[in-house]
């Protein structure tokens, strides 16, 4: 049910692990649901030049928190706020439809990170 | 480790089937040689599962399936005793056969009473007598849960069923090749079981109906089954049945020593483990069934990760049931969803080994190590610990 990719990523995740004193964090989902996502960025000038992850969740959960943490890293604030659910799917060869909500979380995961950096530096501008 | 879900055909069973595939291919209603020996085989079939249960080989009815015995069961008495009354009584750890069979009817105009269980999973006798109204013409309580493995008082809500000139019928799908189980001292009036539980073949099941009860037919067509189940009979399953229902209860009580002594160091090894709870009850369970919670970590990520080790295991979670909840049967004995969708269900059959338990007690806490490094509930649980 699940492609080569996500397998890869959901086995070796990537950026897995916490970033003490993160410029921006961001939690989405709930327990309830079974997902929750949590990302840490290290931001600098604008670039995100460090990203790390959590995740409880399923198999997908982990796999789309991995490899969303691999689109954005290196790239702008306002690149990564251009992350869509649908990017992280393709990028892992697609999702049983079931899991799509997954990619949304990570995309979520990441918006959220962007906006607690923004609020915790507003002179920022993306 | 999953033979809850199903088991392997035992070689000897399959060699038993195998010919009625190809020489003995006959219609067991035709009047000619192929036919009459079809019709041997069924008959020698059903008097060997009958001769296991305790019933007569006339009480005894070959059906598709678990599901469709207990589709049969309670659609059949339902309609039947309609006259009578419109109340049935049921448990809210039902097999979803069971469930949805029951929702389906509420919408049929019947009323449906799904009995809460305790924290071990267990349904009250005195619950049961309780719910029952001058309305009621059914009970349907599983043997054993499939999921948590918890045995139901069956014998004591019979004698209440019988005291209150109620059906009683129990879903023994798990129960059956697990623990002994004879109608009689039961005191049933009907129960459901199906082969692939006991290494037979899928797709085959028994509806066992006591002589007398007033059940409609199911299947509408020809007069097989003494006309309550239309359908030419599948005379390689029920061969392949009858041959596993016999193996499996041979020599049970030793079986279930060896398989329940395995369960017991799954259970001790895992609960000892940090944060894994055991669902179900510690003693009054299936011998194969272990079915543990493990905190802070999602079902389908352990299930996963097991896989990749070779082991096949399953869960209660959302992401496997295909539904946001988790499962019905954790919910019901009490669990919050955030650690009901943490479960995991060992299911030890006859072929599993004490290397199987020795390689998952090996590998299983390193898997939960790792998941619970990348999980934010486990990070935020150990930050309030400090």
């Amino acid at each position: 049910m699940y492609s080569e990719k996500v397998f890869d990523h959901f086995s070796n995740p990537r950026n897995v692990g916490e970033i003490e004193n993160a410029d921006g964090v961001g939690t989405v989902g709930n327990a309830k649901c079974g997902d929750i996502m949590r990302m840490y960025l290290k931001v600098d000038d604008g670039v995100i030049t460090d990203v790390k992850f959590k995740t409880f969740g399923c198999g997908a959960a982990i796999a789309t928190s991995s490899m969303a943490t691999e689109m954005i890293k290196g790239k702008t604030l306002k690149e990564a706020l251009t992350l869509t659910n649908a990017a992280v799917a393709e990028a892992l060869d697609g999702l049983p439809p079931v899991k799509m909500h997954c990619s949304l979380l990570a995309e979520e995961a990441v918006k959220a990170a962007v906006e607690d950096y923004m609020k915790k530096h507003p002179e920022a501008v993306i | 480790m999953d033979n809850a879900a199903t088991t392997a055909v035992s070689p000897a069973v399959l060699e038993k089937m195998l010919p009625y595939f190809t020489e003995c291919y006959g219609n067991a209603s035709s009047i000619h040689g192929t036919g009459r020996d079809a019709r041997r085989a069924l008959e020698e079939s059903r008097r060997k599962v009958a001769d296991v249960l305790g019933a007569k080989p006339q009480e005894i009815y070959f059906t598709s399936g678990g599901s469709e015995s207990d589709n049969w069961a309670i659609k059949g008495t339902a309609f039947a005793n309609r006259k009578k009354g419109n109340h049935i009584i049921t448990s809210s750890i039902e097999h979803h056969a069971v469930l949805h069979t029951c929702q389906w009817l509420e919408k049929q105009g019947f009323e449906v009473t799904y009995l809460p269980v305790d924290e071990f999973g267990q349904v009250d006798p005195a619950a049961v007598e309780a719910a029952i109204t001058d309305k009621t013409i059914l009970i349907s309580i599983m043997a054993a849960n499939n999921e948590i493995g918890t045995l139901q008082p069956i014998r004591e809500i019979a004698q209440i069923a019988k005291a209150h000139k109620v059906l009683f019928h129990t879903d023994a799908v798990q129960a059956v090749g697990a623990i002994p189980v004879n109608v009689k001292e039961i005191g049933c009036d009907m129960l459901s079981l199906s082969a692939h539980k006991f290494h037979g073949p899928k797709g085959v099941g028994v509806l066992y109906i006591k002589q007398g009860t007033r059940i409609d037919t199911f299947m509408h067509g020809g007069a097989q089954e003494r006309g309550k189940r239309a359908t030419t009979e599948n005379i390689p399953g029920i061969v392949g049945l009858a041959e596993a229902i016999t193996l499996a209860t041979e020599n049970l009580e030793e079986k279930s020593a060896r398989i329940a002594a395995l369960r017991d160091q799954l259970i001790d090894g895992l609960t000892a483990l940090p944060y894994v709870r055991l669902n179900g009850h510690r003693t009054n369970r299936l011998p194969n069934n272990c079915n543990v919670s493990v905190r802070f970590v999602e079902g389908e990520a352990l299930l996963l990760r097991l896989d990749l080790e070779g082991i096949a295991a399953s869960s209660g979670s959302a992401c496997t049931s295909g539904s946001l909840d988790p499962s019905h049967v954790l919910l019901a004995i009490g669990l919050p969803h955030e650690i009901a969708h943490g479960s995991l269900r060992l299911s030890l059959s006859d072929t599993t080994t004490q290397a199987d338990v020795d390689h998952v007690l090996k590998v299983l806490p390193g898997i939960i190590e790792t998941l619970r490094a990348m999980s934010p509930l486990y990070t935020d649980f150990m930050e309030a610990q400090k």
